[in-house]
């Protein structure tokens, strides 16, 4: 702190232009209630300080005095844009706890369900961020979409957002009748989609422009930092956990890791950290397709697990391969029923540490297109 | 809804509404308020999935706005925590009169599913600005906002605007 102020000092002595000025915690633009103290240098961004808390719910000390699924909602409201994938690291951490084998038919429920969130995440990311760069058209498209997916998992789990559909050995509720149909009609709107995107905006010249070359993120700064998802994949490190260290049953399906690749721009770029959004997409479609062939339609959809978990004196680690990135549960149980510890790895928290490192530089403009591009939920950053 | 279908009833010829300018007034305004473009928490993005294609929020000739000075009434769709109250006060008394707050989801209406444990949450959006319209869910489906829209609207068609204090019996 000392420091910063005898920079201020010195500044003023210079008469420059540098300046301080605040972004948020009220902007349309900062996905949330995330306050960005930016200093400039005229347009140019010279430091950029991330202050949180503005939504800190206090999850971890919450989680406490709950129960062990009395949690599971509350894991909802971490991330509630991937409200599915979040649930699933904790509830395979209890699993692995209480040593339960769950049926073969919840394993590719969850599967489904999973990618079909991350479909949905991933649409919300490239919409606000083509939002963030001024074309409007992309959001309402993939809101239109994004509507049927919501519609499947709301048939399922019986909400629209906060699903609360994990269970620890299963799941709450059964597949419906015509559930295979949905899903597949669903992935055939969200490749058409895609494909409309991908020339209205992806490779629209105006939109390359103002993404492409901003915000370089070079693979050892990224790894560095313990960046995870698409952030760290569009720098062109091939790191996912369904492929390097496959939980669940990943390891049964055919689908390809999509890195940036440096078509346009640089590996590293904003552009290219959405261009892998919209390539997993069309992977998550993949796995979805499989996995519904594979599917075992009959069966019931819980193990036998008694209703009120009482967790043996142990802790564990379980991650999972989260849209934003990695997302991990590490869990103390010490015989009761509620945990002695729960300690949440936020993937957006961590990737958000990056920007003071990427932002340096580029106009302020620039800053939040690559705030953008990182894709944060201030519900996980914050907890 | 009022004024305009009286045209129905056509007076002496048609084209005539007879009426209050009070309710001419609280007509405009209640079918063009601005809000406050002000996402907290997870209430938010259901909010955003109003503003897209299926549910249409401009239909009840809303427009976001950036700054609250141009806002008739501010949405606090989530968590208000106590980092963040003081803001949320400061935006309110930024906003000019006559002004109104949508109170949307459990948490800004009670502190939700924080209410017991939270240490960082405020019980009630409701203690530290006045809310006129409170929409239950956590978070409250779209529909469930077109319902607290409409309230809002029915709360500003029935407001006084002349002899306000007289009629109220202040003085």
């Amino acid at each position: 702190m000392s420091e910063k102020k005898r920079l201020d000092l010195e500044y003023s002595q210079l008469d420059s232009d540098r300046m301080r000025i605040n972004v948020g915690p009220q902007h349309p633009s900062t996905h949330g209630v995330l306050r960005l103290e930016v200093e400039v240098d005229g347009e140019i961004v010279t430091e950029v300080v991330p202050h949180l808390g503005y939504l800190h719910r206090s999850f971890e000390k919450h989680c406490e005095s709950m129960t062990y699924q009395q949690i599971i909602p509350y894991i909802d409201r971490m991330d509630y844009i991937s409200a599915m994938n979040s649930e699933w690291p904790y509830v395979m951490a209890l699993e692995k706890m209480l040593d339960i084998k769950v049926p073969e038919k919840v394993e590719y429920l969850r599967v489904i369900v999973a990618e079909l969130n991350r479909i949905a995440n991933h649409q919300i990311a490239v919409a606000t961020f083509g939002l963030d760069a001024g074309a409007f058209t992309p959001f309402l498209f993939y809101f239109r979409d994004r509507e049927f997916i919501i519609w499947i998992l709301e048939k399922l789990s019986g909400a629209r957002l906060l699903y609360n559909y994990f269970r620890v050995g299963g799941m709450a509720a059964d597949i419906y009748n015509g559930f295979r149909e949905d899903c597949l009609s669903v992935i055939e709107k969200v490749r058409k989609t895609n494909a409309e995107v991908m020339d209205l905006l992806i490779y629209n010249r105006i939109f390359i422009q103002r993404t492409a070359n901003v915000g370089i993120l070079t693979p050892d700064v990224a790894i560095n930092y313990a960046c995870s998802g698409p952030v760290l994949r569009g720098s062109g490190v091939a790191y996912d956990l369904r492929r390097n260290e496959p939980y669940s049953i990943y390891d049964r399906f055919d689908f390809d890791i999509p890195v940036g690749k440096g078509e346009v721009g640089v590996v590293g770029d904003c552009w290219n950290r959405n261009m892998v959004r919209m390539h997993e997409m069309e992977q998550s479609c993949r796995i979805i397709e499989q996995a519904l062939e594979q599917m075992p339609m009959e069966g019931d959809v819980k193990a036998n697990v008694p209703r009120r978990i009482k967790v043996p004196k142990s802790e564990v680690y379980m991650r999972a391969e989260n849209p934003k990135g990695e997302v991990g549960f590490y869990v103390v149980g010490n015989g009761t029923d509620k945990p002695e510890r729960l300690k949440a790895r936020g993937a957006s928290f961590v990737n958000l540490s990056v920007i003071p490192e990427i932002s340096k530089g580029y106009m302020f403009a620039d800053l939040i297109l690559i705030l953008g591009s990182i894709d944060i939920v201030l519900g996980e950053v914050d907890r | 809804m009022g004024l305009l279908n009286r045209l129905d009833d056509p007076y002496e010829g048609g084209g005539i509404v007879l009426g209050k300018v009070e309710e001419l007034l609280n007509w405009g305004r209640s079918k063009s308020d601005w809000y406050l473009h002000f996402g907290l928490a997870c209430c938010a993005i259901e909010f955003m999935a109003m503003n897209a294609s299926h549910f249409d929020f401009m239909r009840f000739g809303t427009i976001p706005r950036t700054s609250p000075r141009q806002a008739d009434f501010i949405m606090i769709t989530g968590t208000v925590t106590f980092k963040m109250a003081d803001r949320i006060k400061v935006l309110y008394e930024q906003m000019a009169e006559p002004k109104y707050v949508i109170s949307v989801g459990s948490c800004s209406n009670s502190g939700g599913p924080y209410w017991e444990h939270g240490y960082h949450v405020l019980k009630g959006v409701d203690r530290i600005i006045p809310v006129d319209v409170y929409i239950p869910g956590c978070p409250p489906r779209p529909e469930a906002f077109e319902e607290g829209m409409m309230k809002l609207q029915e709360k500003i068609n029935q407001q006084a605007i002349f002899n306000k204090r007289k009629r109220l019996g202040i003085e």
